[in-house]
């Protein structure tokens, strides 16, 4: 997103972000914005067949997080969903790695039981939408 | 010990970064560099395959072209843009890996790669994970069915497949719709609830571009073109590409 469209663009992004887990919630990672790291899933890198590479690369992002001490990373695509998920399982899953939409939904109070592949256990049963049509 | 000391002279022998240079505006900058060190200061794949941004952009401005177009490390920079923007001079490092992705001999270059881009050449799905327009068409009607029923809030919720002059046409990484077909609904849900005017394509419908990574110039702007085709053809105003 802010590769794309620029640092504004971005902020519009971490106001849906705040809104969504609440303001007092929302932890920035260091250094952010156009400074930050990329976390090493894109530009082919995960289909590249070079994993330890790829996950020596995505140490300073997996540092980054740490230091954040949250519990959820947002991802804004797939090819970092799948990068800093698979971090995360380097690491016995410190983090959880979760969709936007997946929060937007949760928040909204619209989250069924079989949309919630990447909730934690802490999230995994609250506020389920249609709770008899999991597949389970 | 330190390696031997790269000697210079004779007669120029660089054509790389020359090229490059050509074909980038106001020649990418690669003749720019202080030698600062800002990009590879911060950058993730400083010391992989004992290389970092400086260190190949000065052996590419040092013609040493062997080097620079033979070494893994353009497939581990992932060209986030970030030494860009930290450097003074603006210098575009990105392109530079980038087109020295391209001289790859095309069945030497990362497999996985090379697969999901050959796999999205072969129909108008764009799909590198190779799933049909008739796949595609049938999981999405089959589980917007399934939520109709089982959440009747969103019994009116619809995600149309090829629905003409809509304002938005929105691709789909292949990996849903043929690995976790769950994880469409939450974004259908989001665009249903804000009364968005929207539709996907049978055709041109996946958001990923692995050609693009390859370094294949000509499947890359083939796949695009599909793409751009297909929202032409539906008349839709706005291209949404989720990756």
């Amino acid at each position: 997103m802010r590769k794309t469209f620029g640092d504004p663009v971005a902020e519009d992004l971490r106001f849906v972000v705040k809104a969504v887990v609440g303001e007092e919630n929302f932890i920035d990672m260091h250094p952010n914005r156009s400074n930050n790291f990329c976390c090493g899933g894109g530009g082919g890198f995960l289909q590249s067949g070079l994993p330890d590479e790829r996950r020596t690369y995505g140490k300073l992002k997996a540092d980054q997080i740490l230091a954040t001490k949250a519990d959820y990373a947002i991802t804004p695509c797939h090819n970092c969903h799948a990068q800093i998920h698979d971090l995360s399982d380097q690491l016995d899953h410190p983090w959880q790695t979760v969709h936007l939409w997946t929060l937007l939904c949760l928040s909204l109070g619209i989250l069924g039981p079989n949309e919630r592949e990447y909730l934690g256990d802490d999230l995994k049963d609250v506020d389920v939408f249609h709770p008899e049509s999991s597949n389970m | 010990m330190a390696d031997e000391a790269i000697k210079l002279g004779g007669k120029k022998r660089s054509v790389f970064i020359d090229k490059v240079k050509e074909i980038l505006p106001e020649g990418g900058n690669l003749n720019l560099c202080l030698t600062c060190g800002a990009c590879s200061s911060g950058c993730p794949a400083t010391g992989l395959e004992g290389m970092d941004p400086r260190k190949f952009l000065r052996m590419a401005a040092l013609g040493m072209d062997e080097e620079v177009l033979s070494t893994k490390w353009v497939w581990m920079c992932t060209m986030c843009t970030r030494c860009m923007y930290v450097c003074p001079m603006k210098i575009n490092i990105p392109q530079l890996v980038f087109n020295a992705r391209s001289t790859w001999p095309r069945d030497q270059r990362p497999k996985g790669i090379l697969g999901s881009c050959d796999m999205a050449l072969r129909n108008d799905t764009c799909s590198a994970m190779g799933a049909t327009e008739e796949d595609f068409q049938f999981v999405v009607e089959d589980v917007l069915e399934e939520y109709q029923e089982a959440q009747p809030e969103f019994a009116e919720m619809l995600a149309p497949v090829n629905k003409k002059g809509t304002e938005f046409f929105l691709n789909q990484n292949s990996r849903e719709p043929v690995t976790e077909p769950d994880e469409m609904v939450p974004l259908w849900k989001i665009l249903h609830l804000v009364g968005a005017d929207w539709t996907y394509g049978t055709k041109g419908w996946a958001a990923e571009n692995y050609c693009m990574f390859l370094g294949d110039n000509d499947a890359w702007k083939h796949i695009v073109e599909v793409k751009k085709k297909s929202v032409e053809d539906l008349g839709c105003k706005v291209w949404l590409n989720t990756e």
